[in-house]
């Protein structure tokens, strides 16, 4: 099995029409070094290696059960691995203090799969929480950073005063996508951001993670089964598979040999990816 | 200091220090409130001696600029003017306009009636919705008394474990320490009448006419009533019951039916645990406090019952189950679309339940009476 190391360069000049995600020094975001997972008797991941670096944006792809999940909330600090490191910024996680912890909390955001909205509070309220809970905002700055959020993601003004039940599923994605921008992340990680939406909303949300990344130089870190996502969206793609992690711009995965990659970019539910890289 | 301000020619120019991020949001706002402070026509900003600029704090300036553009001034970027600046005039040129908060109108009788019309109608609509459950209820009834395979015999069985036999150690236990409390209490008063033989005929009553019955409906409506509104409210968010009548199977049938049928059954039977719990701990206090026997006991009781006295409570038991299982499905089936709403109606439902047997309990005491029974 091949292991790649994350090419440095970028794609090929083929591989997109965005401007190469600036990897001034090779400074990577998040370097996750060896990580080793473990329930019980079964082993999740085998000594994962994975950088993440400014300003780009990686998918995590992985079949059922291949511990996409695990693999985000051990970068997340939610899950201590059961042996390894996870550098955010250059300090590693897994030693840290709840307290220092909590200090790299405040500079990442995340949305969760179903959106993980809390439906007692209205869309502003569920925005001004992370806020309200750090910082002294008066009420009035507190509004308008909300209507900031909701500009952002393109949700109507008013969505703010529904509930999170009242909103259809591609709102709630965009809901969820505000509050994780609330506290000015610079880095941002996604489960499945696009699960459950239908094409046109999944595209619409694609592009406006595009936009944003692009206009606030944001590094992305997403979990996707979408292939239209990873096309559109992804500078690198992180293949987990026989517990190891396979890391490659998506020509390089594509053209990778290993059977479990092969079906998954060119089985039959994949043809749509050759056919939208001709239009690029 | 987040800015220093400095006059002009004609011009208040304003530099821009520090650091302007969400973590200082309060010194933003107090120095944003002062920038309008000198009433003033045109304003240069030059934010080359920023430290940082996030996207909260732009935001925040280029609203509290757009004010005063409002208010006529003039307002102009010296220099290079920050990235988010620019991405947010893009945003505001390509997003919604802001919508006007509606004017916190008047408060007029029309606000009164319109109130009063909306708390009627939702009034109405519940009890139209809560005969409609008992139609239904009843219906599938009939057909399922015509028909035994209608009757769903194993899940019956399971809601008597669950209701019945998973209660009986709460349910023997307070009713124990009730009847303790009642006996003691008693018996304290009655022995300044030198009376206390009769603490015996208030236990036996009380307990098999009243306490046993009440207090078992009440804990079993708390832990059964709320569970009943529960499973069927967890199951109307994962959209089973839709599932179950695609399938074309009456959810009335599947769930709601055996849940009361299961607790009529169950909750008798506890009661009657009940009662005997209660009597025993009566003829423990008595022979502890009173140095009654329990032979003695035992003959007191005979005396001081009317043949009727047991079943005056017993009779109460099954219609204190179809009311503590009917409110319990009603407000589960009731559920839609939040989770918030299942805790709702799950409080909803133990609160009615109770009430609904207190009540009941008091319709049956005039009723007891009138009948002499």
């Amino acid at each position: 099995m091949h292991m790649h190391e994350p090419s440095a360069q970028g794609g090929p000049a083929l591989r997109s029409p965005r401007p190469a995600p600036a990897r001034a020094g090779h400074e990577p975001v998040i370097s996750v070094r060896g990580v080793v997972n473990r329930f019980g008797k079964q082993v999740v991941h085998d000594g994962v290696d994975l950088d993440i670096y400014r300003g780009e944006v990686l998918g995590i792809v992985g079949g059922s059960g291949s511990g996409k999940s695990v693999l985000l909330r051990t970068m997340l600090g939610l899950h201590r691995p059961t042996a390894g490191q996870v550098f955010i910024e250059g300090k590693d996680i897994t030693q840290m203090s709840e307290a220092e912890l909590l200090d790299v909390k405040r500079r990442y955001g995340v949305t969760f799969q179903h959106g993980a909205l809390f439906s007692s509070l209205t869309v502003a309220e569920n925005i001004q929480l992370p806020i309200r809970e750090y910082f002294p905002a008066s009420s009035e700055a507190l509004e308008q950073l909300t209507e900031l959020r909701l500009r952002m993601v393109g949700l109507p003004l008013d969505a703010g005063t529904k509930l999170p039940s009242q909103l259809s599923g591609g709102m709630v994605k965009r809901a969820a996508l505000a509050r994780a921008l609330a506290l000015d992340p610079t880095l941002l990680f996604l489960d499945e951001p696009t699960a459950g939406l239908d094409p046109i909303s999944a595209a619409a949300f694609d592009d406006l993670l595009v936009y944003l990344q692009r206009a606030l130089n944001l590094t992305v870190a997403m979990i996707t089964h979408d292939l239209d996502t990873i096309v559109k969206t992804c500078d690198r793609v992180a293949v987990l598979v026989d517990r190891k992690i396979v890391v490659d711009t998506l020509d390089g995965i594509m053209s990778n040999d290993h059977p479990w990659i092969r079906e998954y970019f060119h089985g039959a539910r994949a043809r749509a990816v050759p056919r939208a890289g001709e239009k690029r | 200091m987040l800015f220093e301000s400095q006059r002009t020619d004609g011009a208040l120019l304003l530099r821009l220090r520090g650091s302007w991020r969400i973590a200082n949001v309060a010194e933003i706002e107090r120095a944003l409130r002062e920038i309008g402070g000198e009433r003033e026509s045109r304003f240069e900003i030059d934010c080359s001696g920023l430290e940082a600029l996030d996207l909260s704090a732009a935001w925040l300036l280029e609203k509290r600029l757009a004010e005063l553009r409002t208010e006529g001034a003039q307002v102009q970027f010296v220099g290079t003017v920050p990235g988010h600046l620019s991405f947010i005039r893009e945003l505001i040129e390509r997003g919604p306009e802001p919508v006007e908060p509606a004017p916190p109108g008047r408060r007029n009788w029309h606000d009164v009636i319109a109130w009063l019309g909306r708390i009627s109608i939702s009034r109405l609509r519940e009890t139209m919705s809560a005969i409609a459950f008992l139609g239904r209820m009843a219906v599938t009834a009939l057909r399922s008394m015509r028909s035994l395979q209608h009757l769903r015999f194993a899940s019956i069985t399971r809601h008597i474990y669950e209701t019945g036999i998973q209660a009986i150690p709460i349910v023997a236990l307070i009713a124990f320490l009730i009847s303790v409390i009642v006996a003691y209490l008693g018996a304290q008063q009655l022995r300044q009448f030198g009376a206390e033989i009769f603490t015996v005929d208030l236990v036996a009553i009380a307990v098999l006419r009243e306490m046993g019955v009440l207090l078992t409906a009440i804990i079993v409506a708390g832990r059964s009533g709320s569970a009943f509104a529960a499973e069927i409210g967890v199951m109307r968010l994962n959209d089973e019951v839709d599932a179950l009548q695609s399938m074309g199977v009456d959810h009335f049938e599947v769930l709601v039916l055996p849940r009361i049928i299961g607790l009529i059954i169950a909750l008798p039977l506890l009661t009657i645990l009940a009662d005997a719990m209660g009597l025993a701990g009566g003829a423990l206090l008595s022979a502890l406090l009173l140095d009654i026997s329990l032979t003695q006991f035992i003959d007191r009781v005979q005396d001081a019952l009317a043949p009727t006295t047991f079943w005056a409570g017993l009779v109460k038991a099954p219609v204190f189950a179809a009311l503590i299982a009917m409110v319990g499905c009603y407000r589960g089936l009731q559920v839609r679309s939040s989770s918030r709403e299942l805790g709702r109606l799950t409080t909803i439902a133990v609160v009615q339940s109770i009430f609904l047997v207190i009540f009941a309990d008091a319709v049956f005491a005039v009723i007891f009476v009138e009948l002499d029974f």
